[in-house]
C-alpha cells in the first residue's frame, strides 16, 4: 500500500493508516504538535491556518504558494514541501517578514498573525506586488480583527517582493516537487491522483461513482463541517493535459485544473473580463487551490467563473475515454447543482473563443463584502456593435439569479437589432423581470437581486460609453466605477 | 501619526541627561515576535495533560421548549466515552448568571434558546464525542418563541424594569420648539469574531481543586463560578490566563459556561478536560452586541441647536440577564455625546428574546446609545440644510452651566473644540467638502460624502466598587523581575504598558521584566479587564507595587553609594538598570547589585500593589452622581464614495484625531484607534448577525457573516494622537483607549447619508438602516432618486 509522502518544513514525512481526507491543519495541530498554525473557521475564509506549498504552477513552474491548510487533505500535498510558520525563523533569527510585521505592529492578538505571516511570506517571494491593489489582493484571505489592517498593509508592502535568499528562495531553486500519482487507503477511505488519463478512465471504469477533488475548497468543507467521511476521491492533479493555458485559434483554451492563480496572471494579458472577475473571485488562498473546473462543476448558481466564460461564448470540453465532446457553456449546467457530465467523463477544460470585431465585454461581482466573499449577483457581458452602432450580438450571464448561472435572453433579444442607446438599454432593462425571479437569502433579497442585476447592466452600457472601443477600462475593480 | 507626545515626567525631572524610560516612547507589541513565529501560546496550544478528555456540548435545537425526556445511555455505552452530565450530575448550583442568578449551566426542564448547553460529553477525542453526543436522545416540546426585539417589546417581555435619567421639562420644551423631528432607529447586533474561540483546560488536582486556563476577560469570575457549580471554596479553583486571540467583551462573562463546563468534567471524571468551541459553535451559542430599537422627538432651534429630547430605549437581552442592565444603563449615560441638551428624558429597558443572551462588546452600549444622537443630529442637518459638523459643534458641551450631564456630571476637561478645531484644520473638512459637492455634481452614478464624528466616552466601571485593581511584583536577586497584575491580555497591548510602566518604576530595561500569565492565584479578586480600564487601574497597581520595592532598596542603595546624607536617599534615581544619584551619575551601581545586597540584608523583594479610583460614586435609582473618572474625547473624518447601481462603498479616506492623555506607549495607542474604528465600521456597514424564523443563527461562520477585510480599510488612514494633553490623577498622565474611538465610526454613516442624499434633490431626507450594507444603501439611495427627479439621475 502507497504512504503519504510529503516534506514537513524540509523534512521528509511518511504516514500511513490516517484518513486521507485529514486536514492538513489537524495532521499540524494534533499529529505534529505544530501549533503555530490556527483555526479560525475551518473553512476557508479567515486564513489563520495558512502555510505555504511549495509546488508546481499550472505552467510546471516551482511556486511557493499560501493556501489554507483547513482545507488541504493531506493526500493533497504528496511529494510537495509543506511549510509552516515554525519554518521562517533560521538560526534563531527572526525572518524578514516575522521582523518587519512585528516592528510595525501588525499583529494585536496574534492569533490570525501565523497566517498573515504566511500570506506575507508568499507576497515576499513574488515578483508581481507592485501594486496596492495587488497586496490586498494578497492579503485579503486573511481576517484581523484587531488591528484595522494599516499596519498590516504597511509591513505587507514592505517584504513584497523582497525576495530574499532564505530557505524558501534555496528550496525554490533546488527543488522539483512533480505532482504524483497516489492510491491511498486507509480504513474505508481511498484517494486516487491517477497520473496519466489511461490510469483515470481505468479507476473510473472501477468507481464510476469517484468523486473528483483537485484543490477541495468547495468539497472540503463537507469535511471540516458536516464530518463526511467521502469513501473514495480522485484528484486530477498529475494529469497535465488538464492544466493548459494557452491561446488556441484566437481564443484560449482554459484548462479544467488550471490553478486560479494561474488562470488569473494568464487572463490579466489574454482576457480581460476574466481578469476583473477572478480579482474578487476569492482570497490568494483560495485562488492558489480552486480551479476552474472545481467552479463550473460544482455548478453553484453562485459560482463566479460561469457568468463572465458564457458572456464570452466559451465551450465545456468534456472528455472519457470514448473521446471528446463539446457544448455551449451554457447547456453544460442543467440544473441546480447538475452538470451535463456523464460517468466516466470529466470536465477537460474550456474554450474560449475569439471575440468578435465590435465586441464590449466585461465582468461584475456584487457581494456584501468586496472581498472574500459570496456573490449576491454576479454577471458577465458582452455585446457585439457593427460600425453604425447598433448591436448584433448580446450574451447577457448572471450568477445568483436562478437555480443554474443563466442567460437573460429575453433581455438580449430587446438588444439585438437596436442601436447601442440609452434608451435601447433602458428598453431592455425593463425585460429582466421576465428572464429572472431571484430568490431572497442572507445575501441579498429579490429585490436588490433584482434591481442590480438592472443596474449593472446599465453600469455596463455606460461604462462602454466613457472608455475606447472595445476594451473596457484598464483597472483592477469589478465593481461599476463609471460616473 | 504624532510624534513623541509631551512628557510630564520628563518635564518635572531636572537631570540634564534623558531618563532612559520605555514610557511615552513607541514599542513594538510585548508577544509581536512570538505572534509571528507562532511562539505564543493559547489555551488550545498547550501541551495536553496525559489523559486529557475532549468536552462537546449537546445544545437544544429548539429556540423554546419544554424538556420532556433526556437519555444518554446509548451514548454511554460507547467505547471511549467516559461521562455524559446533565444539569443533575452538578455536585454546587446550576447557576452561571454572572449578576442576576438567571442562567442554568445546563438546561433542566427548559430551554430558552438555540444553542443551550442541555448535557456535556466527555469521551477521549473530539471526533468520538462529537459522535456521543448525536446519540444522546432528547425530547422536547417546542413552546412559542419571541426572536425579533420588536416582537419581545409587543408582547411585553422584558428583563428589566424601565429606568430614566431626565432633566428639565423635556414635553414642555418639546412643545415650544421651533424645529420638531421625530422618528425610530435600530442598531444591529455584532458578532465579537475574536479570532481565537472560546477555550477552556481544566486539569483536576487534590482536595477537590481544579486549575483551569481559560480564555476569558475576568478570570475572578471564571473562579467564583466554577466554585459555585463544584461546590466549593474559591481557594480550590486557579484560572490562569496565558494571552486570549482577542475579546472585545466577548469573554468578560460568557467565558465562564465553558470553563465550568471543563471544571465539571474534570471533578467528574477525574481527568484533565478540554472544552473547545469551533467557529460555527462559538457564533451560534455566544451573545453578541445589543440591538437596540430607539424612539426619539427632539426639538431644536432654526441653528441647529438641541433644545429638548426624549429618547425611548429597548435593548435585545436574549434569553437571560448577562450584562444587559449596564449595558443598557451606558447606552442611557451615552446617549448625549458630546452635547448639551436642556431638556430631556432617556429611558431604557432590556427585552426579552428566545435568543443567545447579549452580552458585553467594545463600548458596552455607549455605540448604541451615541449612535441614535447622531441620528438626530444627522436628521436635523438635513432638514435645516446645514452641514452636520457645524450642528454639532454648536451642540457641544460649554461653560457652566452648560457642561452638565444629565447625571450631573459635569464635563471637566473638555477637549473637544480644540480637537474640533485641530481636526477641522489638518484633514481641510472644508475644503474637501465643497470638493465633493463638485464632485457629486458631475459624477452620475457615483456620489461622495464626508462625515464628522466627535466622542466623548465616560471611563470608569460605571458600578463603582469595580474600579479597584491588584498587581504582585516580584523581583529575584538577580536583577530580574517578574511582574504580574489583574488584567488579562487579549491583543490590547495592556502587558506592554504594563511592562514599560513597571520598567519605568524600577529603572529597568523591559526585557528584565517579565509578564507573567493573568493568574488568581497571583493577583486575587479582580475585575474584568473590560470597560477600557485595564491600564488605568492595573498601571496604578503596579506602580504602586514597583514603589513599595524601590523605597526598600533606597537605603541599601545609599550603603552601596556610600552616601553620606540621609536626606540623599530620596534624591537617588533607579533608571537604565542603574542605581545613582542624578547629582553624581557617575558613581552608580546596578540594580542586581542593589537588589543582591538587599537579599543578603534581609529585605524583602516582592511586593503587592492596590488601586482604587478615587471620587467616583453613582445613585441609580436617582439617576444622579459622578460615575465616570474623566472623559475620553476624539474625532474623526470620514470620506466615502458610493456606488448608485449597487449600494456598495469605499472608505476614501479617514483623519482621526484621538484624546489619549500622553501616552503610555504611542504606537500601541495608534494600534487601538484604528482597530477600534475599523470594528465599529463592520458593525456599521458590512456585518450583519441574522436569525431565520426559528430562531436559528443563519451567519455562523466567516462564510455568512463578513467582518472588514484589508479591502475594506480606508484607502488613506490618518491618525494622531492628540499632543500636549496630560490627564490629571490617571497613570502618567494617560489616557483610556479601548472603547471610545470605536464610535468614531459613525462618522461612516454621516458620511454615507451625505453621498445618499446626493442622489436626491437638495435636503432629501435620508433614510438609511443599519448596518448600511450595499442593500440598505441601494435601498436609501433609491428612495432618495424617488424623492425628486435629480437634474443628474435617471427618470
Amino acid at each position: 500500500m502507497e504512504r503519504l509522502r510529503f516534506f514537513l518544513n524540509d523534512k521528509p514525512v511518511e504516514e500511513t493508516g490516517l484518513s486521507p481526507t485529514t486536514t492538513l491543519l489537524r495532521y499540524l495541530r494534533d499529529r505534529v504538535h505544530l501549533t503555530g498554525t490556527k483555526e479560525g473557521c475551518a473553512e476557508g475564509d479567515c486564513g489563520a491556518c495558512t502555510v505555504v506549498v511549495l509546488e508546481q504552477d499550472s505552467q510546471g513552474t516551482p511556486a511557493l504558494r499560501s493556501v489554507n491548510s483547513c482545507l488541504v487533505l493531506l493526500p493533497m500535498v504528496q511529494g510537495k514541501r509543506v511549510y509552516t510558520v515554525e519554518a521562517l525563523k533560521e538560526g534563531g533569527k527572526y525572518h524578514v517578514v516575522q521582523e518587519t510585521l512585528a516592528r510595525e505592529l501588525g499583529s494585536q492578538c496574534g492569533y490570525c498573525t501565523p497566517g498573515i505571516t504566511m500570506a506575507m511570506l508568499e507576497a515576499c517571494h513574488r515578483r508581481d506586488m507592485d501594486e496596492p491593489w495587488k497586496l490586498d489582493a494578497q492579503m485579503c484571505g486573511n481576517l484581523c480583527r484587531c488591528t484595522g489592517y494599516r499596519p498590516i498593509r504597511e509591513a505587507a508592502g514592505q517584504v513584497a517582493g523582497l525576495r530574499p535568499q532564505d530557505r524558501f528562495a534555496r528550496a525554490l531553486a533546488e527543488t522539483r516537487p512533480e505532482p504524483m500519482a497516489l492510491a491511498y487507503e486507509a480504513g474505508a477511505q481511498r484517494f486516487f491522483t491517477p497520473g496519466s488519463l489511461d490510469a483515470l478512465w481505468d479507476v473510473l471504469d472501477k468507481h464510476p461513482d469517484a468523486r473528483f477533488v483537485m484543490g477541495g475548497t468547495d468539497l472540503s468543507l463537507e469535511v471540516t463541517k458536516r464530518y463526511a467521511e467521502p469513501p473514495l476521491l480522485v484528484s486530477l492533479e498529475a494529469l497535465p493535459e488538464l492544466h493548459v493555458l494557452e491561446p488556441r485559434a484566437g481564443g484560449h483554451r482554459l484548462g479544467a485544473t488550471a490553478w486560479l492563480t494561474d488562470l488569473e496572471d494568464y487572463a490579466r494579458v489574454a482576457c480581460r473580463p476574466l481578469e476583473r472577475m477572478l480579482r474578487y473571485f476569492g482570497s490568494r488562498q483560495i485562488k492558489n487551490r480552486a480551479t476552474l473546473g472545481g467552479n463550473l462543476c460544482t455548478a453553484s448558481p453562485i459560482g463566479d467563473m460561469a457568468p463572465v466564460l458564457i458572456s464570452l461564448g466559451a465551450e465545456a470540453v468534456l472528455r472519457s475515454r470514448a473521446g471528446e465532446r463539446r457544448m455551449p457553456l451554457e447547456d453544460f449546467f442543467q440544473g441546480y447543482r447538475r452538470t451535463a457530465l456523464g460517468r466516466g467523463e470529466v470536465l477537460a477544460c474550456v474554450d474560449v473563443p475569439a471575440q468578435p470585431e465590435g465586441a464590449r465585454a466585461t465582468a461584475y461581482k456584487v457581494s456584501k463584502r468586496r472581498e472574500l466573499d459570496i456573490s449576491a449577483v454576479s454577471a458577465g457581458f458582452r455585446v457585439v456593435v457593427d460600425g453604425e452602432g447598433k448591436v448584433t450580438e448580446a450574451r447577457l450571464a448572471y450568477g445568483g439569479m436562478a437555480a443554474t448561472p443563466a442567460r437573460a435572453r429575453r433581455t438580449e433579444a430587446a438588444l439585438v437589432g437596436q442601436p447601442w442607446t440609452e434608451a435601447t438599454l433602458e428598453a431592455a432593462v425593463a425585460r429582466l423581470d421576465e428572464d429572472f425571479k431571484p430568490l431572497s437569502d442572507h445575501r441579498g433579497s429579490a429585490w436588490y437581486r433584482a434591481q442590480v442585476a438592472k443596474n449593472l447592466l446599465r453600469g455596463f452600457f455606460h461604462e462602454t460609453l466613457s472608455t475606447p472601443v472595445p476594451r473596457l477600462a484598464e483597472g483592477h475593480s469589478a465593481t461599476v466605477q463609471v460616473r | 501619526m504624532s510624534t513623541l507626545p509631551f512628557s510630564p515626567d520628563a518635564a518635572r525631572g531636572q537631570q540634564s541627561e534623558p531618563t532612559p524610560t520605555p514610557l511615552h516612547a513607541p514599542a513594538p507589541h510585548e508577544s509581536g515576535l512570538k505572534h509571528t513565529s507562532g511562539e505564543a501560546l493559547y489555551v488550545d496550544d498547550l501541551p495536553s495533560p496525559p489523559g486529557m478528555l475532549a468536552g462537546h456540548l449537546v445544545t437544544s435545537p429548539h429556540a423554546h421548549a419544554r424538556i420532556l425526556r433526556r437519555d444518554a445511555s446509548r451514548a454511554r455505552a460507547l467505547p471511549g466515552v467516559h461521562a455524559v452530565l446533565f444539569a443533575e450530575d452538578i455536585p454546587g448550583e446550576n447557576q452561571v448568571g454572572p449578576v442576576i442568578h438567571d442562567e442554568p449551566l445546563m438546561a433542566e426542564d427548559e430551554v430558552h434558546f438555540q444553542g443551550q448547553t442541555v448535557a456535556v460529553v466527555l469521551a477521549e477525542n473530539a471526533a468520538l464525542a462529537r459522535r456521543a453526543a448525536a446519540l444522546v436522545e432528547v425530547e422536547y416540546e417546542s413552546l412559542p418563541a419571541l426572536l425579533t426585539l420588536k416582537a419581545a417589546v409587543e408582547a411585553g417581555a422584558f428583563l428589566t424594569t424601565p429606568h430614566s435619567i431626565g432633566r428639565g421639562e423635556p414635553d414642555a420644551a418639546l412643545a415650544a420648539a421651533p424645529v420638531r423631528l421625530s422618528g425610530e432607529c435600530m442598531t444591529g447586533a455584532q458578532d465579537h469574531f475574536y479570532l481565537e474561540t472560546q477555550a477552556s483546560l481544566a486539569v483536576p488536582g487534590e482536595d477537590g481543586a481544579v486549575h483551569l486556563w481559560s480564555s476569558t476577560q475576568h478570570p475572578s469570575e471564571v473562579q467564583a463560578i466554577v466554585a459555585h457549580v463544584l461546590g466549593t471554596g474559591r481557594h480550590q479553583v486557579v484560572v490562569e490566563v496565558p494571552r486570549m486571540g482577542g475579546g472585545f467583551g466577548g469573554k468578560e462573562t460568557q467565558a465562564a459556561p465553558f470553563a465550568a463546563l471543563a471544571a465539571l468534567g474534570a471533578r467528574v471524571t477525574g481527568r484533565p478536560v478540554k472544552v473547545w468551541l469551533n467557529r460555527d459553535q462559538d457564533m451560534a451559542f455566544t451573545g453578541k452586541r445589543h440591538p437596540f430599537w430607539a424612539r426619539y422627538s427632539a426639538g431644536l432651534d432654526p441653528s441647529g441647536r438641541l433644545l429638548a429630547l426624549e429618547v425611548e430605549l429597548f435593548s435585545d437581552g436574549g434569553w437571560s440577564t448577562d450584562l444587559s442592565h449596564a449595558i443598557l444603563d451606558r447606552a442611557l449615560f451615552h446617549l448625549d455625546n458630546a452635547y448639551f441638551v436642556p431638556a430631556l428624558r432617556f429611558t431604557g429597558r432590556v427585552a426579552r428574546t428566545n435568543l443567545p443572551s447579549n452580552t458585553a462588546f467594545r463600548g458596552f452600549g455607549g455605540p448604541q446609545g451615541m449612535f441614535v444622537m447622531e441620528e438626530v443630529l444627522n436628521r436635523a442637518a438635513e432638514l435645516l440644510g446645514l452641514d452636520p459638523a457645524v450642528v454639532r459643534e454648536r451642540n457641544y458641551y460649554g461653560e457652566a452651566p452648560h457642561n452638565l450631564t444629565h447625571y450631573g456630571q459635569a464635563v471637566e476637561g473638555n477637549r473637544l473644540p480644540r480637537i474640533h478645531t485641530e481636526l477641522m484644520a489638518s484633514s481641510n473638512y472644508a475644503r474637501r467638502r465643497a470638493e465633493i459637492e463638485a464632485f457629486n455634481a458631475s459624477s452620475r452614478w457615483t456620489k461622495r460624502g464626508i462625515g464628522f464624528q466627535p466622542v466623548k466616552f465616560g471611563i470608569s466601571f460605571t458600578t463603582s466598587f469595580l474600579n479597584q485593581a491588584g498587581a504582585l511584583v516580584v523581583v529575584y536577586t538577580d536583577g530580574s523581575v517578574q511582574l504580574n497584575h489583574g488584567g488579562t491580555e487579549m491583543g490590547q497591548g495592556l502587558h506592554t504598558k504594563m511592562r514599560a510602566v513597571c520598567a519605568h518604576e524600577l529603572g529597568v530595561p523591559t526585557e528584565r521584566v517579565r509578564v507573567m500569565n493573568t493568574a488568581t492565584d497571583k493577583v486575587p479578586n479582580t475585575s474584568a479587564t473590560a470597560a477600557s480600564s485595564g491600564s488605568d487601574l492595573n498601571g496604578m497597581a503596579v506602580k504602586q507595587a514597583c514603589e513599595v520595592i524601590r523605597e526598600r532598596l533606597r537605603p541599601v542603595a545609599g550603603r552601596l553609594l556610600q552616601l553620606e546624607r540621609g536626606g540623599e536617599l530620596d534624591s537617588i534615581a533607579f533608571a537604565g538598570g542603574r542605581v545613582f544619584l542624578p547629582a553624581r551619575p557617575e558613581r552608580s551601581v546596578t540594580f542586581a547589585e542593589v537588589v543582591h545586597a538587599a537579599y543578603l540584608a534581609q529585605v524583602s523583594l516582592s511586593a503587592t500593589g492596590y488601586y482604587r479610583t478615587p471620587d467616583i460614586s453613582y445613585d441609580r435609582v436617582a439617576g444622579r452622581g459622578k460615575p465616570f473618572h474623566y472623559y475620553a474625547f476624539g474625532a474623526a473624518v470620514v470620506e466615502v464614495e458610493v456606488s448608485g447601481l449597487t449600494g456598495e462603498h469605499r472608505v476614501r479616506r479617514v483623519d482621526i484625531l484621538h484624546d489619549v492623555g500622553t501616552s503610555l506607549v504611542p504606537s500601541i495607542d495608534r494600534g487601538q484607534v484604528e482597530g477600534a474604528f475599523i470594528q465599529g465600521v463592520g458593525w456599521l456597514t458590512c456585518e450583519e448577525v441574522l436569525f431565520d424564523a426559528k430562531g436559528r443563527l443563519v451567519t455562523h461562520s466567516p462564510d455568512t457573516y463578513k467582518i472588514p477585510a484589508v479591502g475594506d480599510a480606508p484607502e488613506d488612514f490618518r491618525v494622531a494622537l492628540l499632543e500636549r494633553a496630560p490627564q490629571d490623577s490617571s497613570i502618567h498622565g494617560s489616557k483610556a483607549v479601548g472603547e471610545p474611538p470605536f464610535m468614531l465610526a459613525i462618522g461612516a454613516v454621516t458620511a454615507l447619508r451625505h453621498a445618499v442624499a446626493a442622489f436626491g434633490p437638495p435636503r432629501t431626507p435620508v433614510d438609511l438602516a443599519s448596518p448600511a450594507t450595499p442593500e440598505a444603501i441601494l435601498r436609501a439611495v433609491e428612495m432618495a432618486r424617488a424623492a425628486g427627479a435629480s437634474p443628474n439621475g435617471p427618470a
